[in-house]
């Protein structure tokens, strides 16, 4: 692209009022990665809108928040260990993160079958998660915990936890699924015919962008 | 960008350091519970390793670190609008808690 080579002489700040300026493309990257970070942008937003308002009705209820280390700890060899199941759910999703890494560097490759199988172990690792969160949602259903009330205190937190870990939840299902169409996509050589590698990494945004949401979620929602 | 190479492509140790990095970083996220860390100290640490977390993901694993700047203000400059919101809920969330005091707590 010619304008890259005159813009690599102007300083970055130059370049921002170039791009915007001009009567042409403002970002010089593929416009599917564009309206992908866009549309992530837009999901910041919403979920961030969660994240307040689990934070203004914890400010403001008057009796006290249930120990999340207490309530999402589990009964294991004859003691209770706090969190543990949100931990390795944490892990589950980080390691995720690092195959779908993986599978847009060897995507950029041309590295069919490396990407087709990493591409794999991220939807199936994606599917692990969802599956422990089920479990989570039985086993706190079972306990009594309802969107209007639970039997250790604040009745917001049950609205807030099926609200957050759900909509979290909805988004990883939509990203296996997105990953699976990928995976059978580059396997079918679709990517070779279009010539471009670059939907895989379109794809890897999305899913980082769910691991990067949950680890807000764990802070602010598990931990706090 | 280089333009011999097609799309963001960087070496695999990178994303394999960052990796490791993330693991250690959740681990430390994890300990903080696990110990029972209480007060301004436990606080701090979560927002140091969510932040670093964070960061490290969309820096790297997202490449947004190697994006021309005008995508990198676009998109990470709007979110900051988010802290406001963030204040007002807080003062919000506050004179609720004090109000409800003051109406069913005598």
């Amino acid at each position: 692209m010619a304008h890259d080579a005159q813009a690599a002489a102007l300083s970055p700040l130059r370049q921002v009022a170039g791009d915007f300026a001009s009567d042409r493309q403002a970002f010089s990257v593929p416009w599917g990665k564009a309206m992908m970070w866009i549309f992530l942008l837009s999901d910041t937003f919403i979920f961030s809108c969660f994240l307040t308002s689990y934070m203004n009705v914890r400010f403001s209820t008057l009796q006290g928040w249930p120990n999340p280390s207490q309530v999402f700890s589990l009964h294991i060899g004859g003691q209770d260990i706090p969190l543990i199941l949100i931990a390795i759910m944490t892990f589950v999703l980080i390691t995720s993160s690092g195959t779908m890494a993986l599978a847009v560097n060897y995507g950029y490759r041309k590295h069919k079958r490396n990407t087709v199988m990493l591409l794999i172990a991220t939807a199936a690792l994606g599917a692990t998660f969802v599956g422990m969160q089920a479990f989570e949602w039985t086993k706190l259903i079972m306990e009594g915990v309802r969107p209007w009330g639970n039997p250790w205190g604040a009745p917001q937190f049950g609205s807030c936890f099926f609200m957050i870990t759900g909509f979290h939840g909805c988004h990883v299902s939509a990203g296996v699924i997105y990953l699976l169409i990928t995976a059978k996509r580059v396997g079918s050589g679709f990517y070779d015919k279009k010539g471009t590698y670059e939907t895989v990494e379109v794809a890897g945004l999305y899913w980082h962008f769910v691991d990067l949401v949950w680890v807000f979620i764990f802070a602010f929602f598990y931990l706090w | 960008m280089s333009e011999a190479k097609e799309g963001q492509q960087h070496p695999l140790a990178i994303y394999l350091w960052i990796w490791l990095l993330l693991f250690v970083l959740s681990t430390f996220s994890y300990l903080v519970d696990y110990f029972h860390l209480h007060g301004m100290l436990r606080w701090s640490l979560i927002i140091l390793f969510m932040l670093l977390k964070a960061g490290f993901i969309v820096a790297i694993f997202m490449h947004m670190a190697w994006e021309r700047l005008a995508l990198k203000l676009a998109i990470l400059l709007p979110p900051l609008c988010l802290l406001v919101l963030v204040g007002f809920m807080a003062i919000e969330g506050d004179y609720t808690f004090l109000t409800r005091g003051a109406a069913f707590l005598r």
